[in-house]
């Protein structure tokens, strides 16, 4: 199980690491495995602002379903086209190919009321 | 089984073939409307003969309850009695409208108005609808109830349902069509609900509680009265979910017993055939305070005639016309033939069964609730290193049986759900038991045979993640 | 009795291994007062008897094929060949259940496959799911899914000339929302669109039978970011061009036409279909195409994540069971007619419908209502339409509804129905039946 040590994590498992200015989001190794294979990802429309805490899409294997939940609020500057040809990145990379938005925050100081990747590693059982 | 692969339909077409014959036209042609003409229509082309045979082979790739047993927890596939088949048949209903009126329409009121007479009365209920098409949508129908007999009350801030965790995955999906917003009541350790747990959920929000019983792990609420009384007491109503109805014909009326609304499956309790999937009937049932409520329209006698009414308080509509009347006469032949003393013994024999066969297998099988069960019982398939639910539900299908409902309900790990109704005997039961005991040893010294199940079957394990990451969801040419 | 396989001494040896004495004492978790109440129903009878009985209840009913049969309005007069019901009438289809477990229920979901291919491609649309309880429900929660798209937009627009029970489905469909639905009047492109709107209903043909272009109304509807859903009757579809070709997002159609009997109102076939995009927001199930181990092809119930099993309180639809066994007529319908036989339904539905019109306009005081039509059209009556009905049906004629049935306001309008199984002889024996009744 891998975790992100430059990411800061939600308890919903997604994970929001910081890249000049930009928020990378995405959902965590661990909760890819607890999905298990993933057949589609659902996410918004670029441009549009979504508060931290509001679902921002979902992403769907053969036996669930998961609300996807902003760890961050901002507004989508990018969403992770290639997820739509090949959700399974999710599955294979979730810190890296695996991305799903990049959003432009609109406080970075919500990124303090996130878990630290030691924090976070913590609740899954990884540490 | 047949296990030669049979291509679809459109790969047997050749140009030109039709399968039925139709009379010549006795009247001039007219001019279609301008512009609309459609240009082509890449149907099959077949004879006769082919469709025939087409679909006879692809019906022998079926399991059936006529074929083998089906001892899927919650479903109640009982026996489709033959006769059923043969009083829905009959020219008078096939060819009856549902707009034909009244007085051209007697005996399909009839029959709705005795029906619903009938299951008011294995119910306990007031008065009952047959409207709804589907256990969902009975439940839809009833969560409406719920919510105009409050509304009347002036009780609107009342937008919440409870639900025990136990339950199927209709009731919040309904609750949330009716505009409520759903709370999950954890299930205590003996797999009932947690009373302490629904004594703080209830306050004035609450507009009621969804209650399948005997429960989703085969339990009767032993306190269902007194659930009944604390949910009324602080403002609530009781909805019944009667899907596992088969454990209490004839044995408990729960609209004498707390219950407000309730919902039967006519293709569970009642015998209709399940079709591969519906058409199912829902039919509602409620006490007098909310059987103003009913979906209508519902039959009513007036006079030494039959005729449909609105019930004065009705929620509407949920479907055109009249419920789906082909499966309530399937239903009432039914109830005909088994009579008070037959509805009685089939709640006593689908009881027995299931505690018969939990008693054969427990010792192989680990049960989350240890107790004695009603007309289901839930195990557990994780009984190996390595083996799971799914390997021990697909190996069953190579020794003939369908497999139970598997990793349902969600508060049983490993979930193996059993259900074997009461129409089959202790020589079928006992092969079943066999196998399933057979299955376990299997686990421990040939775990490779469960992991490459079925063996048997037109097809082995389907790729189902590929299959929904690219849909293919029609012929393509 | 027949259905409990289990003797006596069968039940006393079940009873020794549960550690039981009675099958009574199983049931004490049930509060004693409550336990084996009276049940106030006769004693069961014989097969013998029952049928009997029922076939006698039935006898009570009119039936079509034995009357001319002039009436539709939501429910159609349509031949079944034999082989339909021989077929799905078979134990291995009639008694399967869901089929969760593919690996043994191939047949049903092959069948559904094909039932989706054969709607999908009469329909116009890319993708059907495995039916409704009706055209009124499908029509419902076609709705239901197009707002909950964009739970903003809050206004629906009905035709007013719609099938008032499919209008009072969707009303009770909607009751706990908050969104208006709108009727309008006329052809669909001139309803009140704008960005309010979710979407905008047409019938293709409406109640009333109007057959109309729907390109205008796909543009419309566009341009205000609203969906156009089309109610449709999927035999015309056949012969017109189909509303997918014409620009509608979802297409709802009623396949009780197709090879399923009128049966007093059900069970019928909520057809729906839609658009590639909207695939994974369509409720019901669907069955795709999938491999196995081997490379074998194999059918499976896909897409399941949408549903309620598994969304529960955050699925679009509550809906579980479908109409398996009316969509496998409808499929095995399909499959006998073909392009050709459907095609030739559709045609003659199409010019017995016009003969019978053109027959009715001779009469005096008779007066065709309906413009463009395909097998049903309006008739504006010299005398009540009820009265009308009620004469001629003792003479075995049914020759369409008196609108006063569904509006007390309409008195003296009949809404007729012509299929291909109406002949000319029953047609001139309706229009001299009306010009008789009216003098």
């Amino acid at each position: 199980m891998s975790i992100d040590a430059n990411a800061k994590y939600a308890a919903s498992h997604e994970y929001a690491r910081l890249e000049g200015g930009i928020v990378v989001v995405g959902i965590s190794d661990h909760a890819q495995a607890e999905l298990g294979d993933i057949v589609f990802v659902e996410l918004p429309a670029v441009g549009k602002t979504i508060a931290a805490g509001k679902t921002f899409g979902t992403v769907e294997s053969v036996k669930a379903a998961s609300d996807l939940y902003m760890p961050v609020s901002g507004t989508i500057v990018a969403v992770n086209e290639s997820l739509q040809g090949d959700p399974a990145l999710v599955n294979r990379e979730p810190h890296a190919g695996g991305w799903m938005l990049k959003v432009q925050p609109s406080s970075l100081a919500e990124m303090d009321a996130l878990m630290s990747a030691a924090d976070y590693a913590k609740t899954v059982g990884e540490a | 089984m047949n296990l030669i692969q049979e291509p679809l339909a459109f790969e047997l077409s050749s140009p030109g073939l039709v399968g039925c014959a139709l009379p010549a036209s006795d009247v001039p042609a007219a001019e279609l409307p301008a512009g609309l003409a459609r240009e082509s229509l890449a149907l099959p082309e077949l004879d006769e003969l082919t469709v025939v045979r087409h679909f006879t082979r692809l019906s022998q790739k079926n399991y059936s309850i006529d074929t083998n047993f089906y001892p899927l927890g919650s479903c109640t596939m009982k026996y489709n009695p033959k006769a059923n088949e043969a009083a829905a048949s009959a020219a008078g209903w096939r060819g009856a409208h549902p707009l034909a009126g009244d007085a051209l329409t007697q005996g399909s009121l009839e029959l709705i108005c005795r029906l619903q007479a009938s299951l008011a009365e294995i119910g306990g209920f007031a008065a009952v609808s047959l409207q709804p098409a589907a256990g969902a949508h009975g439940e839809f129908s009833g969560v409406l109830m719920i919510r105009d007999y409050l509304r009347a009350k002036g009780q609107t801030q009342r937008t919440t349902i409870l639900i025990p965790d136990s339950a199927h995955g209709t009731n919040p999906a309904s609750c949330t069509m009716a505009g409520f917003v759903t709370k999950t009541i954890p299930s205590g350790r003996d797999g009932n609900i947690d009373l302490k747990a629904l004594a703080e959920a209830l306050d004035d929000t609450v507009a009621g509680i969804m209650i399948t019983n005997p429960n989703t792990v085969g339990l009767f609420e032993r306190h269902i009265t007194k659930i009944a009384r604390m949910v009324h007491e602080a403002g609530g109503l009781v909805y019944g979910d009667g899907a596992n109805m088969n454990a209490l014909t004839g044995v408990f009326k729960p609209g004498k017993s707390g219950i407000d609304v309730m919902h039967f499956n006519l293709h569970k309790t009642f015998s209709t055939p399940h079709g591969g999937g519906g058409p199912g009937a829902g039919m509602v049932g409620a006490v007098k305070e909310l059987a103003p409520y009913l979906p209508g329209p519902i039959a009513v006698r007036k006079g030494g005639k039959y005729a449909l009414a609105m019930p004065e308080k009705s929620i509407g509509k949920v479907k055109a016309f009249y419920g789906n009347f082909g499966v309530l006469v399937r239903a009432y032949a039914y109830l005909r033939m088994e009579g008070a003393d037959g509805l009685r013994r089939i709640a006593e024999n689908s009881v027995l069964n299931a505690n018969y066969l939990r008693a054969r297998l427990e010792k192989a099988y680990p049960l989350k609730y240890k107790k004695g069960c009603m007309h289901e019982f839930v195990a557990m398939g994780d009984i190996a290193p390595g083996i799971h639910t799914l390997d021990i539900a697909k190996r069953l299908i190579d020794y003939g049986f369908h497999p139970p409902t598997i990793y349902f309900p969600l508060i049983v790990p490993e979930a193996l759900m059993i259900e074997p109704t009461e129409t089959e005997g202790k020589r079928q039961l006992d092969a079943f038991a066999d196998a399933l005991l057979a299955i376990a040893e299997e686990a421990r010294t040939k775990p490779e045979l469960l992991h490459a199940a079925p063996s048997t079957t037109p097809v082995g394990r389907l790729d189902e993640v590929a299959a929904a990451r690219c849909p293919v969801l029609c012929y393509r040419g | 009795m027949p259905f409990i396989p289990n003797s006596d001494a069968d039940r006393r040896a079940m009873l020794d291994v549960i550690g039981k004495e009675s099958v009574e004492a199983l049931f004490a978790d049930i509060p004693a007062s409550r336990r084996f109440p009276e049940l106030k129903l006769p004693a069961g009878l014989s097969e013998y008897e029952v049928l009997k009985e029922v076939e006698a209840m039935a006898a009570k009913n009119l039936d079509a094929g034995k009357a001319a049969w002039f009436l539709g309005a939501g429910a159609y007069n349509h031949f079944i060949p034999a082989l339909v019901p021989a077929i799905a009438s078979r134990g291995e289809f009639l008694t399967a259940y869901t089929p969760y477990q593919p690996e043994v229920s191939q047949g049903t979901l092959q069948a559904i496959f094909e039932y989706q291919s054969m709607a999908a491609e009469l329909l116009g649309v890319a993708v059907v799911n495995a039916s409704h309880y009706d055209v009124a429900t499908a029509l419902a929660e076609g709705i239901l899914m197009a707002w909950k798209l964009d739970e903003d937009r809050r206004r629906i627009l009905l035709p007013a000339d719609m099938h008032p029970e499919y209008k009072d489905v969707v009303r009770t469909y909607f009751s706990s929302f908050e969104v208006e639905i709108v009727e309008y009047e006329g052809a669909p492109e001139t309803a009140p669109l704008d960005g309010r709107a979710a979407c905008l209903v047409a019938g293709y043909p409406t109640f009333s039978g109007e057959v109309r272009a729907l390109e205008a109304a796909a543009a419309a509807a566009h341009a205000a970011g609203a969906l156009l859903i089309v109610q449709a009757d999927p035999i015309m579809c056949a012969l017109l061009k189909s509303p997918g070709a014409q620009g509608a997002d979802i297409v709802v159609a009623e396949g009780q036409s197709l090879g399923n009997p009128m049966n007093f109102g059900g069970p019928y076939l909520g057809m729906m279909g839609a658009t590639e995009k909207l695939m994974r927001k369509m409720p019901g199930r669907i069955v795709g195409e999938a491999k196995d181990h081997d490379g074998r092809r194999g059918f499976v119930l896909t897409l399941t994540a949408r549903e309620q099993h598994i969304r529960r309180e955050k699925a679009v639809s509550n809906i579980c069971s479908n109409q398996g066994l009316s969509m496998l007529q409808s499929c095995i319908y399909m499959a006998a007619m073909g392009s050709g036989g459907m095609r030739a339904v559709a045609r003659l539905c199409h010019d017995k419908a016009h003969y019978t019109a053109a027959r009715i306009a001779e009469i005096p005081g008779y007066k065709v209502k309906t413009g463009s039509f395909f097998k049903e059209f309006l008739v504006e009556t010299p005398v009540p339409a009820a009265a009308i009905y009620d004469r001629l049906a003792k003479k075995r004629i049914v020759p369409g509804l008196p609108l006063s049935r569904i509006d007390a306001a309409r008195p003296d309008e009949l809404l007729v129905c012509v299929t291909e199984v109406n002949t000319k002889a029953e047609i001139d024996a309706l229009a001299r039946a009306l010009k008789e009744v009216s003098l």
